[in-house]
């Protein structure tokens, strides 16, 4: 442990180096996350007449601005880069190093985090304190649990990710999974549209499964006035999520390691 | 130390006849056959012994180097590296161990091969002292002062390579498993690399343990070899015992005067002819007739006289020919 802590800055520090390497590659990522821009102008339309189903054109603009910047600061790709290690053989090598290659992925795509959302965090913070300021949350105790909701958020997507790519353990092309999963999370999340929109069952659904957690939470704690205890629960049980997700992505990755066939020579 | 008994891998591979309907067949039904990459393997290599392991492609070899190096999980018997069984991969056997995979990188791609060294320092958590000694002893031994600040992606394969082993040095192990450290690299590579691994051999007395497809390699740093064939073993030995006992016939070549009288008949007398190109010849005597041999070549006037071994690729081709089944 303590070595680990020892070795995070020089980690951070590299990770923040790789991340930079490539300009072309940082743009395109900064790209790939507007899609809630897209949707705020497609829902905004909608309401911009009457509210739809409670929700103002106002609420729109900072639901979905609070949802690209969630999205910006959580967003991962690990399980991509997990699974092809593993089918490619390039694993081996990290597998050589006395540290859990959890931890270094972990760090690297944790020093990634403030270079990805370098432009696109403070124009769509700066539109969310202009135009939907009237929707953000009232009550400054909430918007600061969004803090800690938000990197919350970041440890159950990255998990997440991380088990999901370490089924690559197990069948040889695990990136189908990612794509069921990307299906999953876009409509579960929040991404696309806000959880109270979704019909019955399907509202159900989205109130249990992870994905509400990865997201749509910290949007929620950002834009909606919820009541003290309403909000800790959900806190709470994110928190929850986090720690499940760590063990299952430990789990999987452990009983998976075991078939590492490390293919190619 | 390393004691390796009764060793077999086992893998499970799905096996599928060419052709659409065989695809879309194997969508429902998978056949698998088992394949023995090893099978009842045995040796113990003592420490800082530098030790060749040979085998024709497929022989289980680079299987072995993983499972020693704890990449992979045997499928059953006994391995025993540093004093701990390497699966587990503790933290006390990553550090004394290394593999070096000729054909996969460590190296950060996009970085610089600083970065990648300063990640495994942190890593391995080794002191910054004692990290800037071996950085500058393995930059001098390995002439690596002009890479250390150029991106990886823009490396030759020989620089690569170099900076990759230095990588896989860095933490100081004492046990190395070179799995083709030379593949791909030009002749003066190969000899810095061959210099380079007896030298930190020595220093250290570190044991190596090395496949190499060029016999170059064995034969310059391996005073021993394993050599497996279909996972198992086929000879454990000194190297030079292993050539005797293959082939005790030297090779004897020499350039013959332009003037030599009735060279056809001179060499007929020497030997059996495995070679010759002009004045040049290498014929094949056996070592008791070599000093006779010697003899009559200076009587004859004939330059250039050099007395081998027969090559280790000569003698594994005839070995591994004679373990194949009958076709």
């Amino acid at each position: 442990m303590r070595r680990t802590l020892r070795a995070i800055p020089t980690m951070l520090r590299i990770g923040v180096a790789e991340t930079v390497a490539y300009r072309a590659e940082f743009i395109v990522w900064m790209l790939t996350t507007t899609l809630p821009l897209v949707m705020l102008a497609l829902w905004s339309s909608v309401a911009a007449e009457t509210a739809f189903r409670g929700y103002s054109s106002a609420d729109f603009v900072a639901y979905y601005l609070a949802n690209l910047i969630v999205r910006n600061l959580t967003g991962s790709w690990v399980g991509w880069q997990v699974s092809e290690e593993i089918r490619t053989g390039a694993m081996a090598m990290r597998l050589l190093r006395p540290m859990h290659p959890f931890v270094v992925f972990a760090t690297s795509h944790l020093a990634a985090v403030p270079f990805r959302s370098l432009i696109a965090l403070p124009i769509a913070g700066a539109l969310l304190l202009s135009s939907g300021a009237s929707a953000i949350s009232h009550h400054p105790a909430q918007l600061l649990l969004a803090i800690p909701s938000i990197v919350l958020a970041w440890i159950i997507t990255f998990t997440i990710l991380f088990a999901i790519g370490s089924i690559a353990f197990f069948i040889t092309k695990a990136m189908s999974l990612m794509e069921l999963y990307f299906g999953l999370f876009s409509l579960f999340s929040g991404y696309l549209l806000p959880l109270d929109l979704m019909p019955g069952p399907l509202a159900t659904f989205a109130a249990y499964a992870p994905f509400r957690f990865m997201l749509s939470v910290p949007v929620e704690l950002l834009t909606k006035d919820l009541a003290t205890g309403d909000a800790l629960t959900l806190l709470a049980k994110q928190a929850a999520w986090a720690v499940g997700s760590v063990a299952i992505a430990l789990l999987v990755w452990r009983r998976g390691v075991r078939r590492f066939e490390a293919v190619g020579s | 130390m390393i004691r390796v008994a009764n060793l077999t891998k086992h893998f499970r591979v799905h096996e599928r006849p060419p052709g659409l309907k065989a695809a879309l067949r194997s969508l429902v039904s998978r056949t698998y056959k088992t394949v023995k990459a090893v099978d009842g393997l045995s040796f113990e290599i003592q420490r800082g012994e530098r030790v060749g392991f040979l085998g024709p492609n497929g022989a289980g070899k680079t299987t072995t180097l993983k499972v020693l190096a704890g990449l992979l999980h045997p499928t059953s018997g006994d391995v025993v590296v540093e004093e701990h069984i390497p699966f587990l991969r503790k933290t006390t056997f990553l550090e004394r161990i290394t593999l070096v995979m000729g054909q996969k990188s460590q190296l950060i791609w996009d970085l610089p091969p600083a970065e990648t060294y300063a990640m495994n320092r942190a890593i391995f958590d080794v002191p910054h002292a004692a990290f800037a000694a071996t950085l500058a002893e393995l930059t001098e031994l390995l002439d690596l002062g002009p890479l250390l600040n150029k991106p990886t992606r823009q490396l030759s394969l020989g620089e690569r390579m170099k900076c990759e082993l230095a990588a896989a040095l860095l933490h100081r192990p004492t046990t190395l498993f070179l799995d083709e450290p030379t593949i791909g690299l030009d002749v003066s590579m190969q000899l810095a690399i061959r210099q380079f691994v007896r030298d930190y051999n020595q220093r250290h007395e570190a044991t190596v343990m090395l496949t190499s497809h060029y016999m170059d390699d064995v034969v310059a740093l391996c005073p021993r070899v394993i050599v497996i064939d279909r996972g198992t073993l086929i000879h454990d030995g000194d190297l030079r015992g292993l050539i005797k006992q293959m082939d005790p016939d030297k090779r004897v070549s020499f350039t013959l005067p332009a003037d030599a009288r009735e060279p056809d008949a001179l060499i007929a007398k020497l030997g059996t002819v495995i070679e010759r190109d002009g004045p040049r010849v290498t014929v094949r005597v056996p070592e008791r007739e070599v000093a006779g041999v010697v003899g009559h070549l200076f009587e004859h006037h004939a330059t250039d006289l050099a007395i081998e071994d027969p090559p280790l690729e000569e003698i594994l081709r005839v070995m591994f020919k004679r373990e194949s089944p009958p076709t």
